[in-house]
């Protein structure tokens, strides 16, 4: 784990890079990782490799967004820094720089979509990317799953996931009763 | 869905604790929690809204569900209901993942962690697949026609899912053939 000093201008610069990578992510903010790698981990080593790695594996296995790994990552750059409060300060400017400029950004262009919603350019782009937003959907669903990819030996994870895609779609079934349930079989090993 | 079924968020505050709560149960993403909550038990939007709405989410820079909250919030409580939305969304997955992180390092390899964890990613991963077979029925009142739009979803699945192209060339390419479609289909 890197030891770090950080004087006040490369906060400013950790801020202005995420600000960057905000408007870059189009997307998605995971489509812009690699770069983050390239930055924190490869030039700056600011990073590990291991903090990289754990700051996404994290975020995925907890609840919320995923983009709450670009928390982690400043928080791990904080404690490399030395101290839980540089680590709160590094949680509050990658956050704030990933966010801000994107959301600005998105009001906009969503209040604007609103207000002309009955122009034939709007209606076009929202009912020609219906199918296409679907499909991505249902891309999602399907990568999630097969990062499961020996069908010999993981054969029952994709059981469970087809089982539930049909319940919920075809259920009101509350999801964490499913959730609770997949858990359960994958700690006493049934999976 | 007619106009009688139809609810809104009371307040800026109820904004706040159905997204936290919508946010809590999204283990790998939070877009097919938001459809179930949002358009299934709240009613606050139909299956079709949420398509049309999730497109402009999806194309916007920034993460998709904070765009998405964007909208929804500040569709019903202008600037101060998307602040809302944002804060209900992130605030308690932030403090759980962080705490996550201080002992991570302790579980990382117990099998029955590693276990529960597999087990809750492929309920997550059936729980995305069902949202986009219940949006699905959306495309029914679409004027581009079902013929077209399978044709579309169907060539975008395998260039995203199989291929693994990336999202920037496929989106783009098909996106802007399906709206010129979709514009000509529409009445000026």
């Amino acid at each position: 784990m890197p030891h770090l000093v950080l004087q006040w201008t490369d906060w400013l610069d950790l801020f202005l890079h995420y600000s960057a990578l905000s408007l870059l992510s189009v997307g998605g903010v995971i489509s812009t990782a690699p770069e983050m790698h390239r930055y924190l981990v490869d030039q700056l080593h600011w990073l590990s490799e291991a903090q990289f790695n754990s700051s996404i594996a994290i975020a995925q296995a907890a609840p919320g967004p995923n983009i709450l790994f670009v928390a982690l990552m400043g928080w791990n750059i904080g404690l490399n820094a030395g101290s839980f409060a540089a680590a709160l300060l590094g949680v509050l400017l990658t956050m704030s720089g990933i966010l801000i400029p994107s959301s600005t950004l998105a009001y906009l262009a969503i209040r604007w979509g609103h207000q002309n919603r009955e122009l034939r350019v709007v209606r076009a782009f929202k009912l020609g990317m219906a199918p296409l937003v679907i499909s991505l959907m249902g891309a999602t669903g399907w990568i999630l799953a097969s990062a499961n990819s020996d069908p010999a030996k993981d054969w029952p994870l994709w059981l469970l996931t087809a089982a539930t895609a049909m319940i919920l779609w075809r259920s009101k079934i509350h999801l964490l009763w499913l959730l609770a349930v997949g858990a359960a079989l994958g700690w006493f090993g049934g999976l | 869905m007619t106009p009688v079924d139809r609810h809104k968020p009371r307040s800026p505050l109820d904004l706040f604790v159905s997204f936290n709560q919508l946010a809590l149960q999204g283990f790998g993403g939070v877009l097919a929690v938001a459809q179930r909550e949002l358009v299934e038990r709240k009613r606050w939007i139909s299956n079709e809204e949420f398509v049309e709405e999730w497109s402009v989410a999806q194309v916007m820079p920034g993460p998709n569900i904070v765009n998405f909250a964007l909208m929804i919030g500040g569709r019903h409580f202008g600037l101060g209901g998307a602040v809302a939305a944002v804060t209900g969304l992130l605030a308690a997955p932030l403090v759980l993942v962080l705490l996550l992180a201080l002992v991570y390092a302790q579980y990382i390899n117990n099998p029955h962690v590693v276990g529960a964890l597999r087990g809750m990613g492929a309920v997550a991963a059936g729980l995305i697949i069902s949202a986009a077979l219940k949006l699905s029925s959306s495309i029914k009142s679409n004027p581009l026609g079902p013929p077209a739009c399978v044709a579309l979803g169907v060539t975008c699945f395998i260039g995203i899912a199989l291929l693994r192209w990336p999202l920037v060339y496929v989106l783009p390419g098909l996106g802007v053939t399906s709206c010129m479609l979709a514009y000509r289909q529409l009445k000026p």
